[in-house]
């Protein structure tokens, strides 16, 4: 790990998958670790007090600037940019897969693939022949604005198009770092248990719409639907719900509907 | 464990302050934190050595300044705490709210021994 800034030795990778070659960008290079050299020190003024500097500086503003510049980009050109967030395993690469086969010829799709490892998904989204970038934190546990700054640079984004951002499988970090995007969806599956909402508030407080996948187990699996919608409205009682299964393809149209309303 | 990415920022923002004051070290950093923040001081404070160590934070002290969150229902406008951000409105029972404070994650002031 390195001491600065916490990233593994390879920094995070940004890789394109074009006709199946990689071409990599090792992030690590694409930031200034700020160490602070003082050559000019002024013995004449040393008083030896304590001073108290104030600051009153957000944390997270330097995400949240990228972030402002990423949305000014995205505005400029028309781009329409989603977030797609959730835990790992609900499915968020097989919406994916199954929206960009059933509305690439009405819809410019370009995709950014947050992972810690492995370029499986960017190669799952370029069999479908739209172009995508891998985007590998290492240890990081979610994407930041300055990563999809220097991945959507890499795609060359046309003007009217849309660009599908699939953060890490994460119901935590990821909810806390604006990448300028339009909307934000978070993904649950039928799978994870209907208190998922209010174990993790940040994500679905934080969200425009919700994705419950996997309805298609529905007969399997003892959930209440109900009752996990009812969980999600206490934390965001504005939150919109599309129930789709991405295996069969039931309830996609009104999720399409939406896509195609936002863009 | 985005609390690295956190401390890492509060890194940045310390190290930028301290080459426009021209010191190399910070004796205490002042941070304010919100309950519904989403930072959690345990975890900010198991990663805090490792994040701050060879900068200008490496020996300062940290207070953190813990801000209850609190709310105003949107239907009746009656102010509460807030435990978690999907908490009723005591009055109405209603889950329509602002939140007033307890979002906050700011370094609010540093002490530099000029």
């Amino acid at each position: 790990m390195c001491g600065t800034c916490g990233c593994s030795p390879d920094g995070v990778l940004i890789t394109s998958v074009k006709d199946g070659e990689h071409t990599h960008h090792h992030g690590h290079d694409n930031h200034s670790h700020g160490h602070v050299h003082h050559h000019h020190h002024d013995h004449e003024s040393h008083s030896h007090v304590d001073k108290v500097i104030k600051i009153e500086q957000d944390i997270l503003q330097v995400n949240d600037l990228n972030a402002a510049r990423n949305r000014g980009y995205f505005e400029a050109k028309n781009i329409t940019a989603l977030n797609l967030v959730s835990s790992p395993g609900s499915g968020k690469t097989s919406i994916l897969e199954k929206t960009l086969h059933d509305l690439k010829a009405d819809l410019d799709f370009y995709v950014i693939e947050g992972d810690q490892q492995t370029l499986n998904d960017a190669n799952r989204i370029g069999a479908l022949n739209v172009p995508v970038v891998q985007i590998n934190t290492g240890k990081g546990c979610h994407l930041e604005s300055d990563m999809i700054f220097n991945a959507a640079k890499e795609l060359n984004i046309e003007n009217d198009s849309v660009l599908m951002i699939e953060n890490v499988g994460n119901l935590v970090c990821p909810a806390m770092f604006d990448l300028g995007e339009n909307k934000r969806v978070v993904i649950i599956s039928t799978t994870e248990g209907e208190d998922k909402p209010i174990k993790y508030p940040d994500m679905f407080s934080g969200a425009d719409i919700c994705i419950i996948n996997k309805v298609d187990l529905l007969p399997y699996v003892n959930i209440n639907m109900d009752s996990l919608k009812n969980y999600a409205l206490q934390v965001n009682p504005k939150l919109e719900f599309f129930e789709v299964s991405a295996t069969t393809g039931e309830g996609m149209e009104a999720w399409y509907k939406w896509l195609k309303k936002t863009t | 464990m985005h609390e690295l990415s956190i401390a890492l920022g509060i890194v940045k923002i310390a190290e930028k302050e301290a080459a426009k004051a021209k010191v190399t070290e910070i004796s205490v950093i002042e941070l304010e934190v919100g309950t519904l923040s989403g930072i959690e001081i345990n975890s900010l404070s198991f990663v805090w050595p490792s994040a701050v160590k060879d900068t200008v934070l490496e020996k300062a002290e940290r207070r953190i300044d813990v801000i209850q969150a609190k709310g105003k229902c949107i239907d009746c406008d009656t102010e509460f705490e807030l435990k978690q951000i999907y908490d009723q409105c005591p009055n109405c029972n209603g889950f329509f709210k602002s939140v007033l404070k307890g979002k906050e994650m700011r370094v609010k002031a540093l002490v530099i021994n000029d």
